[in-house]
């Protein structure tokens, strides 16, 4: 049956062609595909070649290949999270520089107002110790004037007294020193 | 040879499109029988060759950041994963092996069959029949495993009304027994039609006036060939999941 339809196909397709439809053994114009004595061999090696590609597709290439997507995967997914956790790192570490920086600013303004506190308390107790010091000295002077003062009043009775006596004695007569002291002094006094 | 002697015969144009289509004995001349080594046999090999390289050599290092030939095989299997993930559902991911090797096989043996002076394997219906047999096969003993007598609810159409429930099912019947004869055909019409006419194409270069011409339509349908032998994998691996996809889930 095979054989008949190659034949006849083979013959029409000749005849369409235009070319000699003989020896159909060498050079078939007809469609070799449909000469069914050759399926046999083609199906055959067909389906050997079809059954080491599977084997070899299914026990090799695939696993391989699912195995280095899988991991590759794996890869993009661990280095976005190994990223993701740098730039959180990161972002830490800024904010950590930037707390250090906000506390040594404090610090220094505070460093800089105690410093400033501590001259000022110390020029008022300068200052006060200084006023103090000044008071003194003042005192100290005004008594040692008022001293000289009254040494030098006692110096002018006693000189009064002597400059006295002296012109008493002068003018002739005899002074009683009690007297003569009593009279510069009621001189003095008045 | 065949068309070497034609041509002396004849001294004027020889077409021999079909002739590129021919299983011969790789040694010796006798008859092709089952486990003769033939042309088909040598580019089937290759095919498999070509999916080893891609896909086992081209990832052997196994690199986090891949090589060119590493990222071929991962833009395959990503390109099918998603394909299969995408029309059949997560049910559907188990059987992305069985899909990736129909589609590794297909793609690469269009692409194989447009080397110059190749086979193209995917050409025949031997191996397109076969191909798409399987799928039906399998695709209907599925249903009928995962889904008992309900599978045969798919012809069933519950949302037409009663009256036109047999006919739609003899509709559904018959479309869904012409799936296999499609499918094949698709695949192998395509890859043998766009051979033929650049053989025809390359026939009418044996003429110096036309042969500049010819040249560059050999040159287009080769550019539009490229795209057909991708496109035709893709349309057969994806058909593929659109039944698995009846099979897993007949109700839709």
């Amino acid at each position: 049956m095979a054989t008949e339809t190659h034949s006849a196909t083979g013959n029409g397709m000749a005849d369409v062609m235009g070319v000699d439809g003989h020896d159909m053994a060498t050079s078939s114009t007809g469609m070799p595909q449909l000469d069914f004595s050759t399926w046999a061999n083609q199906i055959f090696w067909l389906l050997v070649a079809l059954i080491v590609i599977y084997l070899v597709l299914s026990r090799v290439a695939l696993p391989r290949i699912a195995a280095v997507l899988a991991e590759r995967q794996g890869t993009i997914s661990n280095d976005i999270a190994r990223a993701e956790d740098l730039k959180r790192q990161a972002s830490e570490a800024e904010a950590a520089y930037e707390q250090a920086l906000k506390d040594a600013r404090a610090e220094a303004q505070a460093i800089s107002q105690n410093t400033r506190d501590e001259i000022k308390t110390q020029v008022t107790k300068a200052t006060q110790e200084a006023d103090a010091r000044i008071a003194e000295k003042t005192a100290e002077a005004e008594s040692a004037v008022a001293a000289i003062r009254a040494s030098a009043m006692e110096n002018v009775e006693a000189v009064a007294k002597d400059t006295a006596e002296a012109l008493v004695a002068a003018l002739g007569g005899s002074a009683d020193t009690a007297v003569i002291s009593d009279a510069v002094d009621n001189r003095m006094k008045g | 040879m065949a068309t070497e002697a034609n041509g002396a015969e004849t001294g004027g144009l020889v077409f021999h499109p079909m002739d590129q289509f021919i299983v011969r004995p790789l040694f010796g001349d006798g008859p092709v029988g089952m486990f003769t080594l033939t042309n088909a046999t040598l580019w089937l090999a290759l095919t498999v060759l070509a999916v080893i390289a891609i896909m086992v050599l081209g990832t052997s290092r196994r690199a986090i950041i891949p090589s060119r030939s590493q990222s071929v095989g991962e833009l395959a299997y990503g390109f099918v994963y998603k394909m299969v993930e995408d029309v059949t559902g997560k049910d559907g991911v188990k059987y992305f092996p069985y899909i990736m090797s129909l589609f590794m096989f297909v793609v690469l043996a269009n692409f194989l069959g447009l080397i110059p002076m190749s086979f193209a394997t995917t050409s025949h219906f031997a191996v397109t029949v076969v191909l798409a047999l399987a799928v039906f096969l399998a695709v209907t003993i599925l249903g009928f495993v995962n889904n008992g007598v309900s599978f045969l609810g798919m012809f069933w159409v519950t949302s037409a009304p009663l009256a036109l429930r047999p006919v739609l099912a003899i509709i559904e019947l018959i479309s869904y027994f012409v799936r296999p004869v499609s499918h094949s055909i698709r695949l192998a019409g395509n890859i043998m039609a766009g051979h033929a006419v650049i053989k025809v194409f390359a026939g009418f270069a044996a003429l110096a006036v036309v042969s500049p011409i010819s040249i560059l339509a050999i040159t287009a349908m080769y550019g539009l060939e490229v795209l057909v032998a991708f496109i035709q994998a893709y349309v057969f691996t994806i058909l593929t999941c659109v039944y698995l996809k009846d099979a897993l889930s007949p109700h839709h």
